[in-house]
Parts: C-alpha cells; structure tokens; sequence
C-alpha cells in the first residue's frame, strides 16, 4: 500500500509539472507533449516511455487496490456487530475518507484517461493540440467539467494528506516525535502543493487567465 | 445526580443481545463509574432482576480488567481506565449508553464481559525474551542507555485492556503488538529474538482476525496508558528488518 | 493431629479454641548454621529425573509473580502444570498493583547492604514473629530475582550510565530497592506472565483463565497422612464444574485482605482457595497478622468499592502533618502556619521521621485522628485523615523533579480526588493493604497437608507480624522462582498414589461444590451479598483493624455469627449456576470471609501482646508503643480447622527462635 501510493505520488507530481507548462504557452505544452513520447527514441519506439509508465502504473493501480480492499474486507470482519454509539476522538477527516476518497479517485482516473487520453469522452469539440483540448475543456461555459476536476483534487489532497502521512508510518520512518512532526507536515505539503497546483491549471482557464 | 443508563445486555455468547434503559437517582459525583454500576447492580439485585456483568478487578487503574464503551468512547470521556473515570466527568440528567468492546477475537461472554483472550495468545507467539529461571548472568554486567530503559518503559506500561481494539475504526490490535514488540526491542536482551518475535507476533495477530493498520489514529487516544502511535511505526520497522534478514 | 487437644483456660480466647499439639518445621537443616540450610537443603532434596517430569502434573492457583513464576520455571523444567486464575488472563493478577519497588542485597550504592541486613531488617521489621530460616533464605535469593528480571526485559530504572537505579524504602536506612518508576510490581508481573505463555507456546503449561478454585481433594494415604491430589473449579463463563488431579497442589492465591471489604486488594482477591484448603486440614498460620498500609487515599463516601494505594516512596519525600489545633483541621492546609502543624512522625521518631515502619505510621494516623485533628471530609462524623506535603520538596528539589519521581501517583490522586497534590498537600489514611499470615508452611513452603504447596502472600512465613516496605514482591518472586521449584522435587521424587474422577473424595468434594451453590441460588433470602460484606468489613475494621483489644475482639466473633447465621438463611443471590454470574462467585467468598473473620479475631484474641501489625491496646508501653511478650507468644500460632459451629479451632503452636539474630525490642525512635 506505501510503496505503490509512492509510486503514485512520485507520478502525480512529473504530471503536475507537465500540466503547469500550460502557463508557457501552447507551443511549449504541446512540445513538452510531443517530446514525452519520443523521450528514449530511438532506444524505446515512439511512445515507448509512456506505455513503460502506463504499465508501472497500472500495476500499482492494481497493488494498491487490492491491499486496500483486502485491508477494507478485514476490517469488516473484525467487527461485524457495529456500535449503537462510537465518537471519533483523533480521526482526521481524511483519514476517515481514506476508502470512498479512493473509490473516488478510481472513478476520476477513469473519467480522466477517457477525457484526455482515449479521448472517447468529447465535452468541447475534440482538438488535436493537446493545449487546445486542456483549454477548451474548461471554459467558464463548461464549468461543470471544471468542477469535477476541482472536486477531484480535493480528494486527492486529503488523500494525500492522510496517504503520505500513513505510509511514512508503514515503512517505520516515524520512531521518533521529530520524524512524526516530519511525515504530517509532508502530508499537508504534497496534499497543498500536487492539488493546488493541479487546481491552478482548470481555475486559470475558467477565470480566463490562460485562453 | 440523577442518570439514565443505555446498556447493552447479552444473557451469553450464543444469545443475541439488546439495549436496554435504566434510571440511576441518588448517583454521587464522587463514585468512580464502576461504583455506579455497582450502585445500578445494588437496585437491579433488590428488584429481583439479573444485574449486568462487567469486568473489574484492581479498580486503580492497572490490572486492565476492566473495558466498557462508554458513549462510544472506550474507558469514556477521559483518558484513564474505566475504574478510574469518576461520575464527576458526567452531567446531571445525562444519558450514558455503555456497551462492550466490539471486535470479533474479543466475543462478548455476557453483557459487557467479552474474552481478550487472543491477547495472551498473541504474547504466546513471542512476545518474551526468552531466559530460562536461573540462566540469568548478573543484572549490571550489560548496561542500558538510560533513553533506551526508559523508551522500553514507556511502552512496557500497556495493560492489555484492549481499549485499542475497541476505538479502531479497523479493529486492529497493532499498538498493542507495537507496544510489546517496542518494549522488547529497545532492551539489549530482547535483541536475539527481534526478528523472529515480530514475524511471529503480526502472523498469530492476522490470524486472531485482528483488522490492519490504516495508521488513524484512534487506538492511541483511546489508550489509558498512553501509548504513542509510534509503536505501530516501530512494529513495521522491525517487520521490514526482519524481512531484509530473510524472515 | 488433634488426639491431645486440650481447652485453653488461660488465654484471653478462652472458650474460643482448643490447643493442639505444638507443630514444627522439619524441613529446615537444623544441623547447619541459618546462613547455610538453603545450600544445605538444595544440596540434600531429592531430585526427579527429566524425563520423569514429563509424566508430572503440578496445578498451580493463582498467577500473580508467585504463580506464573513458579508455573514459568515448573514448565521450563518440563513438568506439565495446570494454571489457574479467576480474572481473564493470568497478566492480571493482584501483583500487578505494587508501585514501590522490589528489595534486593545487591548493595550495588556500596552502602553497607548484605543479605545479613537484609535478612536482620526483615527479622527485626517483623517483629521477631517470622521464621529465622525462611526469612534468611528470602535475603538470599534475593540477588538472583533481580538478575533474573532484568535477563527477562523488566524495564527497571537506570542512572545516566545505564546501571540500576536504587532507592531508599520504608523503614530501613540502606538503598536497596529496585523499582519501575511506580509500576514495579505490573513490570515483574509482566515479566513472570511472559515467561509463563512462553511455557504455555511451548507446551508444557495449560492456563485456565476464569476459573476459580472452589474445593482441594485430599486423601488419605496408609499412615493416615493427608495427600493434596487435586482441585474441583468452576469456569466462571460456563460454569461448569471441572475436576482437575495432579501430583501436587500450590496455591499461589495471595492474601485476603477483602475480608476488610474495604482494602487495597482487587475486587476479586479471596480466601476461598486458602480456606478450602484450611478445611481439608491446612492450618492457617498467624491469620491475625495484617498489614494497615499508612499513605492510601482517605474514604470519600458509603458506596466505595476499593481503597487506593499511594506508594510508601512517597514518605521519601513528602512530610506527614496534621494541624496542632482541632480548629484548624477544616481550614485550607496552605493557610495554616508553620508553627501550627505538627509533623507528629518526626516529633515522635526524629531518627527515621517519616520513614517509620507501616504500622507504627498507620497506628500514629489514627491516633491522631481519634484525637480530632484529623482532616479531610467528615465520614460518619470524624475526619480521617493526614496531610502528606510536597511543598518542602517542591521548594528543594523543584517541581520538575518531584514528578520525575512521582508524577504518575500525583497523577492518579488528581484523577481520584480531583484536587491537584503539587498545588494542596495530598491526604492519606491507613488501609488493610496485605496480610502477613496465611496457611501454615514448612521450610519447603509445604503445608502440613502433603503435597500442597503455599508460595506468596497466601503462605504465613517469611513476613512475621509486619512486612517491610518492598518485600513482598521479593517473597513472590523468590518463593516462584527459586525455591519452590527445588523443594517441591523433594516431594514429587517418591511415588504417591494417583486417583482418578470416580475416587470417592473426588466424588464427595465435587458434591459439597455443587449443593453450595445449590445452596446459595436457592436461598432467596432479602439482603445482597454485598451488603453482608460490607456489613462484615465494618466488624473487622472496627474490632480486628489497628487496634484491638479483648472486649472488641470478643464481641466481634459475637456478631460475624450472628450476621454469618444471617447470611446464610437471608442471602439473596439471581441468575443459573450455569452461566456466569458474578453474584454467585461473591456469595462463595464472602461465605469463605466469615470463617475467615472469626477464626483472625480468635487469633487476635489469643495473642495478648502487640508485635508488628498486630496490636493489642492491654499491651503497650508506658509511651504507647507495641509491646512483645516474647516469653509466652514468640510462637507461630498454627490453626487447624475442627468442623462447622460448635467445633472449636485447634492451635497448634510452632515455637520461634532466634540464632543469628538477637531478640529484642524493636524501637525506631
């Protein structure tokens, strides 16, 4: 579970710096698009490096969920007659989202790659540059596709904070009140910054600062 | 102080249980809880009606014997044992609804007794050093690093109440194992046993049917001991050492 | 053993008892000299042979450190033991609440300590009342537990250069004591319990947990000597009643202060195991001997259930007082002057102050609040109750030091008091906090009943008439795990007859089990079983407490038959015996608790002198201190049980005398 979160988090990150070339322009997104998938050449075939990452992906995808749901199913079975009252006294709220938060994402990572990758789901008029997919995708007259993307990424911020925080415990970095000061305040950072500086591409465009 | 009570009432393991109202007048503020329940017992008693059973027995907060959920908080609203929370943390007129520990390896035996015996099973899969009555070389030959004696201390104070369990959203066991694993693996003499001790303790502990870790918190809050969550991260270092060395 | 009893006349328990013939220990070599009858013994009892033992089954009672230590080092032997316990792990038991710490000679501070002191502070701390050679082997061994503690991870205190911490502990002028911040006694019972589910993983140890021994089975061998052979229990979940038989029986149950109702103890410490025993023909030695611990938390109300302990390391550093004037004793302690509070123990005791033996502290509490000057809430009438001040050590020390030592005892007094002792001094009142008797052993903790065996508290011997301060986690560890499991190898190297479930005295002790409860559920009587303890509490503290003397005593026997009578036609106990029910269990002790309570009165009765514990108010100085009367009562008094009412007890007298160490008065002024 830690070590394919990492693997997501080391990934969300390379395709937040992607998506904030946006703010360079067209030509350069485009470029930087274009060059991903003839990064390796002619070692690996054109688009080799992204079916490379695609497959480490998918297999994290697949690590991930399976100790999620394993840990889901033994967590039901070890208490199947539940409270007439139980409190939360130090639970954060992402922490106790941790499982529908995930569902959640899984649901948006599936909406996203037919958005932006196979491009079966169309919602502005397909466009080949990739720029112009991203930009007309969310305009202020589409708002509700940017909405889904923000909401997204309000999941995927408390999923990270808790994530980051759970996996710092896992591997066993978090002996002492110092490292444990660490791994929270990593939390909350990579939640701030992957989500907010996922946020800031579909807010941009909406509020019409990159056109 | 007058209260209302919601308790849960099981006539055994087999039986199905209910939640089921009583009215307390006459409860001082000075009565630790369970004098309370004794009270509530006194009167069930003298009306002919079967009194509820609970755990209990040192009542100064040590033996772990006792557990209850109290307002869905195990050991209630402060942090302290249940035999030592006193009926001045309530208001007058509350209503206070008490039920067992819930977790499958702890089955409820009757009302709000249930069987924490998967604790000792899980101190049976390792959790000692192991030294032989007599065996033992002379207490100052290996010095401990007074950090580490006391780390050692600090965790070795678990009671075994299960209070842990009880809060985990998971139904997990994991700071209870981490305490022990801890207290063992900051000592020098419990070094021989390190890695098997880990191995063998999370295995009996899967295998109880304890929940996973999902590192939330909720054991360590609950704990009357205190127990710092950093045990659970200790445990999973030393289940990744043990792994490195092939275990 | 009864054929020359005759009625005692000249005792102040006259009518009360019969006297027996005197009884004496054999086992100790008396050839050799006190410091080497241990080696002597060890070198000459028999041995059994490993692969013997595997065909050997010992039932141990109890897993407090006398029991899962003994269990531990029995399995690790390879004999096969049963152990039993009535909470529901054997991590549980009553050790677990000792917070001081444990003693041992180790004389690791170089100030002077030997196992002669040792032995010549537990001697002289239990008021030349205790066996010579059992309390020289308990300093002996002494050593050896903390080596073996420290070999199991018992996280003791360290310095800064990682070697054992020691402090100074009630009543003696030596370092010597071991501790675990103030959870000593739950860090060695942890220890002893690992050991023990190591053997249980290992296979040679079966725990019973909520089981609770309700009958010995005994029978009689050719020359008409009582063999222990088994135990009938009930599974306190199911109840069932089980029959288990061995080769030998320890009770390891600890003491029975509940019979005071209100104690240290836990709710469920009991006699019943002891007093089965005693029945079947176990003599119970010096029942009488009871320790009043000075520093407990004063009684707040009718409905308490427990008396909490705070630990004697406290007298180290806090200052015991009451104010000089009765008028004061309502007043907010932190405005009454300096000069009018009296700090009684060092007035009276300036070389050892506030760190006098318990009862010479307990008794002086209580004088002070018979006088009036106690504080504290009024319960019935009178404030009962001393201040115990850390302001000096604030002052001296700094706060930050003070809870380094204390913080998690000034914690507890907040939680249960709800006033902050850094800031008001704490208020303390003696209470029953261990006894020192218990059934009657030899030198091999054997009783006269063959075959059974008595370690810890629940045995008479090693104490005397008062115990000092951190010995009784020494007596358990040391009685668990060396020497028991040497001396009852003696006993198991000769062959004894075996029965099984059809023997008649299996038959007939599991009936007796069965028509009690039978009995109890049945009654249908009006009064709670708690009600008739409590009520039976009240008699003993009252007459058989701190102070006794004849006309209470004699008038308490009166009443515990009444009330005892009472109970068993009035006694009002719901619920199955095939379920668990916790009413049933109280009612089976506290049925135990008034033979208890009178045979301890009788006792007390008997013994017209004051000696540790134990005080008469016929015999004290002229400046009120306990005073012995070696040339009639330097004996134990051995008691065996004679029959239901009408029979009176047996005394049995084992006489005391001293080699290594001169008699004489103990004063700590």
């Amino acid at each position: 579970m830690a070590v394919t979160g990492l693997v997501f988090i080391g990934y969300v990150l390379l395709h937040m710096y992607g998506n904030l070339k946006v703010f360079a322009g067209q030509e350069a997104f485009d470029e930087y698009a274009h060059h991903l998938r003839t990064f390796g050449e002619p070692m690996l075939p054109y688009g080799g490096l992204l079916w490379v990452i695609r497959v480490v992906l998918l297999l994290s995808i697949i690590g991930h969920a399976y100790a999620a749901f394993t840990l889901w199913a033994r967590a039901s079975k070890a208490r199947t007659q539940k409270y007439v009252v139980k409190k939360a006294v130090a639970a954060t709220l992402s922490s106790k989202m941790m499982r529908w938060g995930g569902v959640t994402l899984l649901l948006f990572v599936i909406f996203h790659l037919l958005h932006f990758t196979t491009r079966t789901i169309n919602v502005n008029g397909d466009k080949d540059s990739p720029y112009d997919r991203v930009v007309s995708s969310f305009q202020p007259e589409m708002w509700w596709v940017a909405v889904i993307y923000l909401l997204a990424m309000c999941a995927l911020a408390m999923h990270l904070r808790h994530g980051v925080w759970s996996a710092c415990q896992t591997l066993g970095f978090t002996n002492t009140a110092a490292s444990r000061a660490r791994a929270n305040f990593a939390g909350v950072f990579l939640a701030v910054v992957i989500a907010g500086g996922f946020a800031l591409v579909p807010l941009s465009i909406l509020f019409g600062i990159v056109d | 102080m007058k209260i209302t009570l919601n308790i849960w009432r099981q006539a055994n393991a087999a039986a199905k249980g209910a939640m089921q109202k009583y009215e307390l007048d006459d409860v001082s503020e000075d009565m630790s809880f369970l004098e309370m329940l004794d009270l509530l017992n006194e009167n069930l008693n003298e009306q002919g009606e079967d009194p509820v059973a609970f755990d209990s027995d040192c009542r100064e907060g040590i033996c772990g014997m006792c557990s209850l959920m109290i307002n869905g908080q195990a050991h209630g609203p402060e942090v302290t044992t249940t035999c030592q929370l006193h009926m001045r943390s309530f208001k007058d007129g509350e209503t206070i609804t008490i039920e067992p520990w819930r977790a499958e390896p702890f089955p409820v035996l009757k009302d709000l007794v249930v069987d924490r015996s998967a604790f000792d099973r899980i101190i049976q899969s390792g959790g000692y050093i192991s030294a032989n009555t007599g065996s033992a070389p002379e207490a100052n030959n290996l010095p401990v690093e007074k950090a580490k004696a006391d780390r050692a201390f600090d965790v070795a104070t678990c009671i075994g109440c299960g209070a842990c369990v009880a809060a985990c959203p998971n139904g997990s066991a994991s700071l209870f194992l981490g305490a022990k694993i801890t207290h063992l693996g900051s000592l020098p003499q419990g070094q021989p046993e390190r890695d098997t001790r880990v191995v063998d303790m999370v295995a009996q502990h899967d295998h109880e049917g304890f929940g996973g870790c999902t590192n939330i918190g909720e054991c360590t809050a609950a704990c009357p001991k205190e127990i710092p969550l950093d045990v659970i991260s200790q445990l999973n270092k030393d289940l990744r050492t043990a792994m490195k060395h092939g275990y | 053993m009864t054929e020359t009893q005759t009625p005692a006349t000249t005792s102040d328990a006259a009518g009360f008892f019969t006297l027996g013939d005197p009884v004496a220990d054999t086992k100790a070599p008396a050839e050799a000299s006190v410091p080497t009858r241990w080696e002597e013994r060890k070198s000459h009892a028999k041995l059994v042979n490993p692969a013997n033992r595997r065909k050997i089954k010992v039932i141990i009672v109890g897993t407090g450190l006398a029991g899962a230590a003994a269990g531990a080092t029995l399995g690790e032997a390879g004999y096969q033991v049963e152990s039993f316990c009535y909470q529901d792990s054997p991590r549980r038991a009553h050790s677990i609440a000792a917070q001081g710490g444990i003693n041992a000679a180790k004389n690791y501070r170089n100030d002077g300590d030997s196992v002669y002191r040792l032995f010549y502070d537990t001697v002289k701390g239990g008021d030349f009342r205790s066996r010579e050679s059992n309390s020289y082997r308990l300093a002996e061994v002494s050593a050896n537990i903390i080596d073996q503690c420290v070999a199991q991870g018992v996280p003791f205190a360290r310095e800064y250069g990682g070697l054992l911490d020691n402090r100074s502990f009630g009543g003696v002028q030596v370092s010597r004591t071991f501790y675990a911040r103030g959870q000593t006694g739950q860090q060695l019972l942890i220890g002893a319990y690992q050991a023990l589910e190591r053997q249980v993983a290992a296979g040679t140890v079966t725990t019973h947990t909520r089981h609770e021994m309700l009958e010995l089975i005994t029978t009689e061998d050719a020359d008409g000597q009582t063999h222990a052979k088994g135990i009938i229990v009930r599974d306190m979940v199911t109840g069932e009643i089980e029959t288990h038989l061995g080769d030998a029986v320890v009770l390891a149950t600890g003491g029975y202060g509940n019979v005071y109702f209100l104690s240290t103890n836990a709710m469920g410490s009991n006699v019943t195991a002891a007093w089965r025993a005693h029945r079947k023909g176990a003599y119970m030695g010096n029942p009488c001997y009871t320790q009043i611990h000075p520093t407990c938390i004063p009684v707040s109300g009718e409905n308490q259930s427990k008396l909490t302990l705070m630990s004697e390391s406290l007298r180290n550093d806090g200052r015991i007082w009451v104010p000089k004037k009765k008028e004061d004793c309502a007043k907010d302690p932190r405005d009454i002057p300096e000069e009018d509070r009296d700090y009684y123990l060092e007035r009276i005791y300036p070389a050892f102050g506030n760190l006098v033996p318990r009862d010479i502290a307990s008794r002086q509490a209580k004088y002070m609040c018979d006088d009036g000057r106690g504080v504290g809430p009024e319960v019935d009438g009178v404030r009962r109750g001393v201040y115990l001040d850390f302001a000096d050590a604030i002052k001296r020390l700094g706060r930050d030091a003070v809870e380094t030592k204390y913080g998690n005892l000034f914690d507890m007094y907040a939680q249960i008091t709800a006033e902050n002792p850094y800031e008001v001094p704490m208020r303390v009142y003696p209470a029953v906090h261990y006894v020192m008797g218990g059934l009657w052993v030899d030198y091999d903790l054997e009783s006269n009943v063959k075959g059974l065996f008595v370690a810890g508290e629940a045995n008479f011997s090693d104490q005397g008439a008062n115990r000092l301060g951190a010995s009784a986690l020494m007596q358990g560890l040391a009685d668990g795990y060396f020497v028991l499991p040497y001396t009852i190898a003696n006993y198991l190297a000769d062959s004894h007859e075996r029965i099984d479930e059809s023997h008649p005295a299996v038959v007939e002790a599991k009936k007796s089990v069965e028509e009690r409860i039978n009995h109890f559920l049945t009654v249908n009587g009006t009064r709670s079983v708690d009600s008739y303890h409590k009520e039976l509490g009240h008699l003993m503290w009252e007459y058989c407490g701190m102070e006794r003397t004849k006309e209470g005593l004699s008038l308490a026997i009166e009443k515990i038959r009444e009330l005892k009578a009472d109970f068993w036609k009035n006694v009002k106990v719901l619920g199955t015996a095939e379920s668990l029910n916790q009413s049933l269990e109280r009612a089976g002790r506290v049925a135990d608790f008034f033979e208890l309570g009178e045979l301890m009165c009788i006792d007390a009765l008997n013994r017209r002198e004051s000696c540790g514990g134990h005080f008469r108010a016929e015999s004290q100085t002229a400046d009120g201190e306990a005073e012995r009367i070696d040339e009639e009562f330097a004996y134990v008094a051995a008691w065996e049980w004679a029959g239901e009412d009408g029979h009176m007890p047996v005394l049995h007298k084992e006489s005391l005398s001293y080699e290594a160490i001169e008699m004489k008065a103990r004063s700590y002024k």
